[in-house]
């Protein structure tokens, strides 16, 4: 028997990632910092082949390769084009902000990039190791983008908290990988499954694993109790960071949700799914509770974050493939929201000055009321009122749960969405209520302005057409 | 006609028009969305552009009555068009006589609002002017949707401009009220997406229609019924809920506290009629002393509040809502009376729903003309309180003529609108207890004592001051709008047969529906 080599072909937008990667790593050595532009076309160039590629693969069902530790199947792919769009709108939202704090070096390109590829092995992960091996990439470039403005020490400290406790969820994750591993005697999801729907292995070792195995995802989501790192870390890494943690990884995590628990734990869904449950409503109660109290828009958003958490995993807890799929779209139109939210915070700050008090948000509709629209917008979106597409997020899982028969925890979820409500409408209140404090004009560059635009109305169409990227989540998951 | 009557009807729905209801929803936001993109310009192309969509709607929605069929209680003008297909949800619009009055009220009022509205907003008119259409087409979407999931998109969206409306032009604790209104409207309307979900998922549609007919235990019934109720009771608003309007119409502008009043409290009414009473028949029957023991402390206790206001706004916004309970007042005194009666007397009901019907017309106008009566009066003196003023009839006596004429209407006086819908009410409420109808019926003297006694501070008197001396009567465009509104209210109080007769159809299908028992 001889050495024969994987199937590459459901695998190459990665091959392309890991190739583009290099590429950007070699040129960007030759370019001056003045041309640092073109590294960021680069990446562009780089994301748009991998997403050429990362949309063909999987298109025709479920694919295995390397040794069915890898998967590509139509999940995989919705979740790649998004992970892969979300990231170029981050890197164009970020470009004039790293100029202007002269740290516009092109690691913020690789490190970037390393975390995509990172998130695509995640997202196609179809074995415990390969799913750890996208995590730790993942996360160990974004340890290191946290600290990229070296010189702010408030910068350094996030990297500092991030990595020691993100060190130890994955060790935590890790450790319920091997009690999986040691129960069932395979690494292969599918295989972990069959072995578990026999049940003849041990319930509660069972049921330790999965609380293990839970605690590395809700850490990387940001899911109460293993949230305090978020607003810190949202709040000390240089925004451009912030807006990149806070939205393509959350499809990363998504993949990990579905593929860990819902793939592989499928059969002992009765242990995973109350835990699920609730740290779901304790996200909902202390996000939107605690973002009431936040001054910096930042930690803020944190906060609204770990809330919206609270609703993608009462969906996935449904039990239903209709509640993972609205978990799935959820987790979509959240990075979408946040990417644009964050966006505007960008947007306001210039060279020397962060805008990212909630202060700073005064008058803005005098100052800009097309930017104050798309704030507007992307706030009520968040809320949660139609016809914007956070709600139809909101609905989908709403409607999940009552189909699950779970009335109450919809119950829950609506009204702490009200409670909601009140912070993202003082930011409304900011903008449209109160006088300017300043009446410097908005710095952007012209492709950012497009893309902004862009991020805003998307809230608004993808509401009012709802249906395409409701079916293509509906066909994700079955 | 029975519940399966209605069912067939729901198949044989007229699609006639097609388009007219969607022209007038979207025309109104497309002119919004035009007036934003132009801002603010020198030229104020704003107000003429915002006049021209609102008149144009109107006549538009002139249609609705001129081709509406009278006898009929099916849907008409219907439009049905697939938009959310993973949720079956449809673009399904269609009217029928308990919503076409109410659209009618609200493309009647838009252009009232705009000319209101002309020359007094100088802070962003455009923002303003748009943000008075994209409600107007959103008002329209809520009375027109028939599929609840597009009702409820309707319904929501209407927030976000009148919280932006109250907040940016309001008065000085004008956030305070914008986010009370907000929250408060919000916290109601969740609860309502929650039972409207349901009935989707046992249903398997979201055509409201199919609700009606859809059996639900007493149980679902109950905790449907009381999710409706938060909704509805929020927006009407009934007591104990009641507190967020009058701090939202102090300080709401002119403009705001005119559609607030007359036409976003009806949503409330037009909530139990469309969805409460026939969704539910079973619970609103059991519960409906709850309903009544609140529309009377709505009339009695809050009559006596709005008698010792010191704000001419507050006292309007009370006396809204007291107004409103005797429309709750009218729709769920169903019961009192089939137990009073028995089974025969479906004219006292069809009276109730009837008067419940006619007061919110009638109560869109009035209170539409009394706000619009104290912003005339706080453009000049800036000041809504009632002891700033006195013997306004010196200085502006063809005001002061109009502004007593409301007044009276307000109260009640036969041959205004006011009285119709009042006088019904209280009929129907004889023929359930004479008790009900002794405390409905104290709305007359109370009425009459709040309304008359502000109109005497004000109005009456001599001069009360230097600010008063100096005012100067109502300019053309104020008493253009006072005078068709005064003519409307006159018009309805004389002749409400044609409103009556196209409501009539619609009520006795719905009387029809609501006695048969789901359980």
């Amino acid at each position: 028997m001889g050495f024969v080599p994987p199937e590459f072909g459901p695998a190459m937008a990665e091959v392309i990632l890991a190739t583009g990667i290099c590429l950007v790593l070699v040129v960007d050595l030759f370019i001056s910092d003045r041309r640092r532009g073109f590294t960021l076309v680069l990446a562009l160039a780089t994301l748009t082949a991998t997403a050429w590629f990362a949309g063909a693969a999987g298109s025709e069902g479920e694919v295995l390769t390397f040794s069915g530790s890898f998967i590509a199947d139509p999940l995989a792919r919705v979740l790649k084009m998004f992970t892969l769009l979300i990231v170029a709108v981050v890197f164009v939202y970020s470009h004039v902000y790293l100029k202007d704090r002269e740290i516009l070096k092109g690691e913020y390109y690789l490190l970037g990039l390393f975390a995509t590829l990172g998130m695509l092995v995640m997202i196609s992960a179809y074995s415990l190791l390969t799913m750890y091996l996208g995590l730790e990439l993942m996360s160990l470039a974004l340890y290191a983008m946290v600290a990229f403005d070296r010189d702010s020490p408030v910068a350094a400290e996030s990297a500092m908290k991030y990595f020691v406790l993100g060190a130890i969820a994955s060790g935590v994750l890790l450790y319920g990988m091997s009690i999986l591993y040691g129960v069932t005697g395979t690494l292969r999801l599918d295989d972990i499954a069959a072995v578990l729907a026999v049940g003849e292995s041990q319930r509660p070792v069972v049921m330790l694993a999965a609380a293990f195995v839970i605690v590395g995802v809700a850490f990387k989501f940001g899911a109460v109790p293993f949230h305090n790192w978020v607003p810190d870390v949202y709040h000390g890494a240089p925004t451009s960071v912030t807006l990149f943690i806070g939205t393509a990884p959350k499809l990363a995590a998504f993949a990990m949700l579905a593929r860990l628990l819902s793939t592989a734990m499928g059969p002992e869904a009765l242990a995973w799914q109350p835990m699920l449950v609730v740290m779901a409503v304790l996200s909902l109660g202390i996000g939107n509770v605690v973002a009431i109290a936040q001054t910096n828009i930042k930690r803020m958003l944190a906060y609204s974050t770990i809330g919206h958490v609270g609703f993608i995993f009462l969906g996935f807890a449904s039990g239903l493939p209709e509640g993972r799929q609205a978990a799935l779209f959820y987790t979509i139109i959240y990075s979408i929201m946040a990417a644009g939210a964050f966006g505007i915070v960008i947007l306001m700050s210039r060279r020397g000055f962060e805008a990212d008090e909630l202060d700073d948000l005064k008058g803005l509709n005098s100052r800009s009321p097309w930017y104050a629209a798309m704030m507007l917008m992307l706030m009520v979106s968040m809320i949660g009122i139609p016809p914007f597409v956070g709600f139809f997020a909101k609905l989908y899982v709403i409607s999940a749960l009552l189909n699950a028969d779970q009335v109450w925890l919809a119950v829950v979820a609506v009204l702490f969405s009200v409670i909601g409500a009140f912070y993202y409408l003082r930011v409304i209140k900011l903008m449209y209520f109160d006088a300017p404090e300043e009446s410097m004009p908005l710095n952007a560059s012209f492709d950012m302005r497009i893309l902004l635009s862009l991020n805003g109305l998307a809230v608004l169409l993808l509401g009012l057409f709802a249906n395409p990227l409701l079916e293509l989540c509906a066909a994700a998951i079955n | 006609m029975c519940a399966g009557g209605l069912a067939d009807l729901v198949a044989r729905e007229a699609f006639t028009d097609m388009g007219l209801l969607s022209t007038i929803i979207w025309l109104p936001i497309a002119g919004g969305v035009v007036i934003l993109a132009l801002g603010d310009q020198r030229a104020r192309p704003d107000r003429w552009l915002a006049l021209v969509v609102s008149v144009i709607t109107f006549a538009l929605s002139l249609a609705l009555w001129t081709d509406f069929d009278f006898t009929s209680a099916r849907m008409q003008f219907v439009e049905r068009l697939p938009w959310i297909n993973a949720f079956k949800v449809y673009y399904y619009l269609g009217v029928d006589g308990i919503s076409t009055p109410l659209i009618l009220l609200t493309t009647f009022l838009t252009p009232m609002i705009v000319i209101a509205g002309w020359e007094v907003i100088k802070e962003r008119p455009a923002q303003y002017f748009a943000a008075f259409l994209i409600l107007e087409g959103l008002m329209i979407g809520t009375f027109a949707a028939l599929d609840a999931m597009l009702f409820y998109v309707f319904w929501e969206a209407m927030l976000i401009p009148m919280f932006i409306i109250i907040g940016v032009w309001g008065g000085e604790r004008r956030v305070y009220a914008t986010l009370k209104f907000f929250l408060y409207t919000f916290l109601g309307s969740v609860l309502m997406l929650v039972a409207l979900v349901y009935l989707h998922l046992q249903s398997g549609s979201y055509a409201i229609l199919d609700f009606h007919n859809l059996p639900l235990t007493g149980t679902e019934q109950t905790l449907i019924f009381l999710a409706f109720l938060v909704a509805f009771a929020v927006k009407v608003p009934m007591w104990p809920v009641h507190t967020w309007l009058p701090d939202a119409h102090v300080e709401a502008p002119t403009g705001g506290s005119v559609i607030l009043a007359a036409v976003l409290l009806k949503m409330g009414g037009y909530g139990f009629v469309r969805f409460s009473l026939p969704i539910t028949p079973d619970a609103s029957s059991a519960l409906d002393w709850l309903l009544i023991g609140l529309s009377l402390i709505a009339v009695v206790y809050i009559g006596f509040v709005a008698l010792v206001q010191q704000d001419m706004k507050k006292l309007i916004a009370y006396s809204s809502i007291a107004h409103m309970g005797f429309v709750t007042l009218g729709f769920f005194i169903v019961w009192a009376i089939l137990a009073n009666t028995g089974m025969e007397d479906l004219g006292a009901i069809s009276m109730g729903i009837t008067g419940g019907m006619v007061q919110m017309i009638s109560h869109g106008l009035i209170s539409g003309a009394l706000f619009l009566c104290v912003g005339v009066l706080y453009d000049r003196m800036h000041s809504r309180q009632i002891a700033d003023y006195g013997g306004v009839i010196n200085t502006m006596p063809k005001f002061s003529a109009l502004l007593v004429f409301f007044a009276l209407a307000n109260a009640g006086l036969p041959g205004t609108s006011g009285f119709v819908g009042e006088f019904l009410v209280i009929l129907a409420s004889f023929q359930a207890s004479f008790w009900y109808a002794f405390l409905a019926a104290t709305t007359l003297i109370l009425g009459a004592a709040y309304t008359l006694w502000m109109v005497k501070r004000v109005v009456f008197g001599d001069i009360a001051n230097d600010n008063v001396k100096a005012l100067h009567d109502m300019n053309r465009r104020e008493g253009l709008i006072l005078i068709v509104l005064a003519i409307s209210v006159l018009a309805l109080g004389l002749y409400p047969a044609p409103l009556v007769e196209m409501m009539e159809p619609s009520i006795n299908n719905l009387i029809a529906h609501i006695l048969q028992s789901k359980l």
